[in-house]
């Protein structure tokens, strides 16, 4: 693949704020490259073919007319089909939600990264309610992860994953509760910002865990992430725990480096339950930062617990009405797990709650002592497609209920976290995190940057006949 | 180490949630359902298993 078709999303706006090449050239590239290889990877569900061309159009009309530049101009994205897009129903993966009324506006970040120039091209798979680390869905088909087609992509944002590592657009935007976004940055070899809690606005999305919800930007670079999420900043009043703070660019320093920076890798439950190349990755990525101290995370596996006994019963209480009316129309697997959901005591929910408050504690003490975390992503590659147990540490375990053992730690105290791929050999890659304090969001992007442009971390297109 | 598994019996406990919640049980979810339940359970046993300062209060609208 030659740089010329897949450039980054920050050169394609370039060309386009300069008029070397048309917006309606870049997105119509990219509407062919979905139709050639999107019945093979399916990763898109909606296509905005007429909606996209129309923009390209305005836009071409407005910067041909002396407009300003704009940061992502012309640039194709999608989204997870759990973001409202004006005139669909937001399905959120589901059968159930297809019956709902078109949606009136387009969701807050697709409209603040349209207003930067960007173009939306259509809406991506996800597994059913975004509860789900696979990327499978029994309603639209599995996502196919484009580096190996018989294996998954991840999930749930599986189609925001899939639809970058085939090359069919520069940016996706993708939704992390418990390691949706993460999760398939690793498995389909991309980057992924899973920003700090109530950093970027989810109005205008459908959602799962209200307390642990966030969306966010994957690329296959880290300035396009970095450019889609200054991009997205700023309060938002539709959000109600949208954060107040102005925006905090993090492009200006990102070429920063990494001097300075107190950088540690996370030892204890981060460093066991896996396969060797998961920890093999963070070696890797520790090394080429110098990094060779370790931190431990207190109770990480009890935090896992907690966002896990949180997670099934806010997913269940969403979802009450509807497990009582029509169960038949959801995915069985998420059924099941919703109903398992909505019998849990409250007092275990409760008490999750407060264990939540005492790790938070302990997790930002740590920050006095480092600026940046590692830790591995998932503990493995990629699984098969259908596979549903594998074996971690000689123990089998199931698949779907697993994937997110590293993640959900994390974003169970809304840490912001970059999710950096790393190719150890010629098979598929794994993912380390990059994990910062609240807020310093710049820091994991610096970081993960540093790593880009030493090679260490890398977002290649799949050979894609 | 609180035991909160060795003793529970989801079958039991999910056909007499299940009303509570307004919740018609098909017997082929069963075995499913009460698989989720024991892992329920397990993460429930961890998380109720450490202690907490009567002060801790809960997080449940999380700010970072």
């Amino acid at each position: 693949m030659s740089a010329r078709q897949h450039p980054s999303a920050g050169s394609l706006a370039d060309l386009v704020n300069r008029r070397q090449r048309s917006a309606r050239d870049v997105v119509t590239e990219a509407l062919d490259r979905i139709g050639r290889h999107d019945p093979r990877v399916n990763a898109f569900t909606d296509l905005l073919t007429g909606r996209a061309l129309a923009r390209a159009d305005a836009l071409d009309d407005e910067l041909d007319g002396g407009g300003p530049p704009k940061p992502l101009a012309g640039v194709p994205f999608a989204v997870k089909n759990l973001i409202d897009i004006a005139g669909l129903p937001t399905r959120a993966g589901s059968k159930i939600n297809r019956e709902r009324p078109p949606a009136s506006r387009d969701g807050a970040l697709v409209r603040r990264l349209e207003a930067a120039g960007a173009i939306l091209v259509g809406a991506l798979n996800m597994g059913e309610y975004a509860y789900d680390f696979t990327g499978e869905n029994v309603h639209d088909g599995d996502a196919h992860n484009p580096h190996a087609l018989d294996h998954m992509t991840g999930g749930s944002s599986g189609g925001s994953g899939a639809a970058l590592a085939a090359g069919m657009v520069p940016l996706t935007l993708g939704s992390d509760t418990n390691g949706s976004i993460r999760v398939p940055a690793a498995f389909c070899g991309c980057f992924g910002l899973k920003p700090t809690y109530g950093r970027l606005s989810r109005a205008g999305s459908f959602p799962f865990v209200g307390s642990l919800d966030h969306l966010g930007p994957m690329a296959r670079s880290v300035s396009d992430l970095a450019l889609a999420y200054d991009a997205m900043q700023g309060p938002d009043p539709d959000d109600p725990v949208a954060t107040t703070r102005p925006p905090e660019p993090a492009l200006p320093a990102l070429d920063a480096g990494i001097d300075g920076l107190r950088i540690a890798v996370a030892g204890g439950y981060f460093a066991r339950g896996g396969d060797p190349e998961a920890f093999a990755a963070v070696a890797r990525v520790a090394e080429a930062l110098g990094a060779r101290g370790t931190v431990e995370l207190p109770e990480a596996a009890r935090a896992r617990a907690a966002a896990y006994l949180i997670t099934a019963a806010e997913g269940a209480t969403l979802h009450l009405d509807r497990l009582r009316t029509r169960p038949q129309d959801f995915d069985p697997a998420v059924r099941d797990r919703l109903i398992a959901g909505a019998m849990l005591p409250a007092a275990h929910v409760e008490r999750a709650q407060r264990f939540r408050r005492w790790y938070r504690t302990r997790v930002l003490d740590l920050f006095d002592t480092v600026d940046v975390i590692l830790a591995p992503t998932t503990p493995c590659r990629a699984p098969r497609g259908g596979q549903t147990h594998f074996v971690l540490d000689g123990v089998t375990l199931p698949v779907r209920a697993n994937i997110g053992v590293f993640t959900q730690p994390i974003s169970f105290i809304g840490l912001p976290v970059v999710a950096a791929p790393v190719w150890l050999d010629d098979g598929l890659p794994l993912g380390v995190q990059v994990i910062a304090a609240p807020w310093r969001e710049d820091l994991a992007l610096r970081v993960a940057h540093h790593l880009e442009r030493t090679g260490i971390c890398a977002a290649p297109i799949a050979e894609l006949a | 180490m609180l035991d909160l598994s060795a003793s529970f019996d989801p079958e039991a406990y999910a056909a007499a949630a299940a009303p509570l919640l307004g919740l018609s049980l098909d017997p082929r979810w069963l075995d499913s359902v009460t698989a989720n339940l024991r892992v329920l359970a397990k993460a429930a046993e961890l998380v109720s298993g450490f202690p907490l300062a009567d002060e801790v209060e809960a997080a449940p609208s999380f700010e970072a």
